[in-house]
C-alpha cells in the first residue's frame, strides 16, 4: 500500500506567536459575507455595540483564518514533508473564550499536538491559541488535517 | 433573527432548517475572504489530479454555513461558545449550477447553570452526510 511520509518528530513542537494580527472590520465583513452570516452585528458597528461589543463581531468560524496562517508555519515547512495539494480537512473545533471583534490584535501560538500515519494517510492535529496582547485567551482552534496517500498505480 | 429564550427551549426541539446553494463563485469568494487558496477548491484539473471527483468546497465554508443555523437561532453570533465538526464527505461543486447544502439542527442538551444549549447539526449535500458530529454550544438569553 502506498503511504504518505511525514516527519512524526514534529509532534509536540510549539511555534511561538510572532507579532499580532489586527482584525479589521473589512476582514470580518468579507468573511461574514462569504459564509452568509447576515446578522447585523457582523456588518454594522452600531448593531454590534447594541449587543455590547466594541465593534463588528466575527462569525464563529472566522478564527480559522488566523489558525490556518499559523498552521502554514508547519504545513509548508519542507522538512515536514507535507504535499499541500493532498491535504484535506478532517476535523475542526473552536472554543471561544471571548468573541473576536474588529480592532482585536491577536497573537497565534501554534502547537503540533499529533502527527501520525494511519492506514497510509498522515493525520496531523494542530492547536492554535489566539490571545490578546495582555495574554487574555480569545479562541482555541483545533484542526486535524489528513494528507491523503497517492492512489495505487 | 430569532429571540429564543432558554426557558422556552426543550431537548429535541428542532431549529429552523436551512438550505444553501454553493457555486464556484462562492468558493472563490470564500478563498479570498479566508486566505485558503488551496487549488482543490478552485481548479478542477488540480482537484482531479489528486483523485477528487471535481472541485470541492472548503470544509470550512460548509462548517461556516452550517454554523449560521445555530448562531441565527441564538440571535447573537457571539453566543456560539463552542463549535466542532468532522468533515465526512466533500461537497462537490459543479462548474455550472450549484451544489446544495442542507442543514437541520436539533437541541441535544441543555445546561441550566450556564444557560447553554448543545445543538446537533445534520448537514447533507447530494444525499451524503458532509459533516459528522457537527455540534455547537450556544448561550441563550
Amino acid at each position: 500500500m502506498t503511504s504518505v511520509t511525514v516527519d512524526e518528530s514534529f509532534q509536540g513542537r510549539v511555534y511561538p506567536a510572532s507579532g499580532a494580527t489586527a482584525v479589521t472590520a473589512g476582514a470580518v465583513r468579507a468573511f461574514a459575507r462569504a459564509v452568509r452570516a447576515v446578522h447585523p452585528a457582523h456588518h454594522d458597528t452600531a448593531a454590534a455595540q447594541a449587543l455590547g461589543h466594541a465593534d463588528v463581531v466575527a462569525p464563529p468560524t472566522f478564527a480559522v483564518t488566523l489558525a490556518q496562517r499559523a498552521d502554514a508555519q508547519f504545513i509548508t515547512d519542507p522538512a515536514a514533508g507535507i504535499d499541500y495539494s493532498r491535504v484535506v480537512h478532517g476535523e475542526q473545533s473552536f472554543t471561544h473564550h471571548r468573541p473576536i471583534v474588529a480592532g482585536d490584535e491577536l497573537s497565534a501560538e501554534l502547537h503540533v499536538d499529533r502527527v501520525r500515519v494511519v492506514r497510509g494517510n498522515a493525520m496531523v492535529t494542530t492547536r492554535t491559541e489566539l490571545r490578546l496582547a495582555d495574554g487574555t485567551p480569545v479562541c482555541t482552534a483545533v484542526s486535524t488535517l489528513v494528507v491523503r496517500a497517492p492512489e495505487e498505480q | 433573527m430569532s429571540t429564543v429564550r432558554f426557558e422556552d427551549v426543550q431537548v429535541g426541539d428542532a431549529l429552523p432548517a436551512a438550505r444553501h446553494e454553493v457555486t464556484r463563485a462562492d468558493l472563490r469568494a470564500y478563498a479570498e475572504a479566508s486566505g485558503d487558496r488551496n487549488p482543490i477548491h478552485l481548479d478542477e484539473s488540480v482537484a482531479r489530479s489528486v483523485g477528487l471527483p471535481d472541485v470541492i468546497a472548503h470544509g470550512m465554508l460548509t462548517m461556516g454555513l452550517a454554523g449560521q443555523s445555530a448562531a441565527d437561532w441564538a440571535g447573537d453570533p457571539a453566543a456560539v461558545l463552542e463549535y466542532a465538526t468532522k468533515f465526512t464527505a466533500p461537497v462537490v461543486v459543479p462548474a455550472q449550477g450549484a451544489a446544495v447544502v442542507e442543514v437541520a439542527g436539533t437541541v441535544a442538551a441543555l445546561d441550566e447553570q450556564r444557560r447553554t444549549a448543545t445543538v446537533d447539526l445534520a448537514v447533507t449535500s447530494a444525499g451524503a452526510k458532509v459533516l459528522g458530529r457537527a455540534r455547537a454550544v450556544v448561550r441563550l438569553p
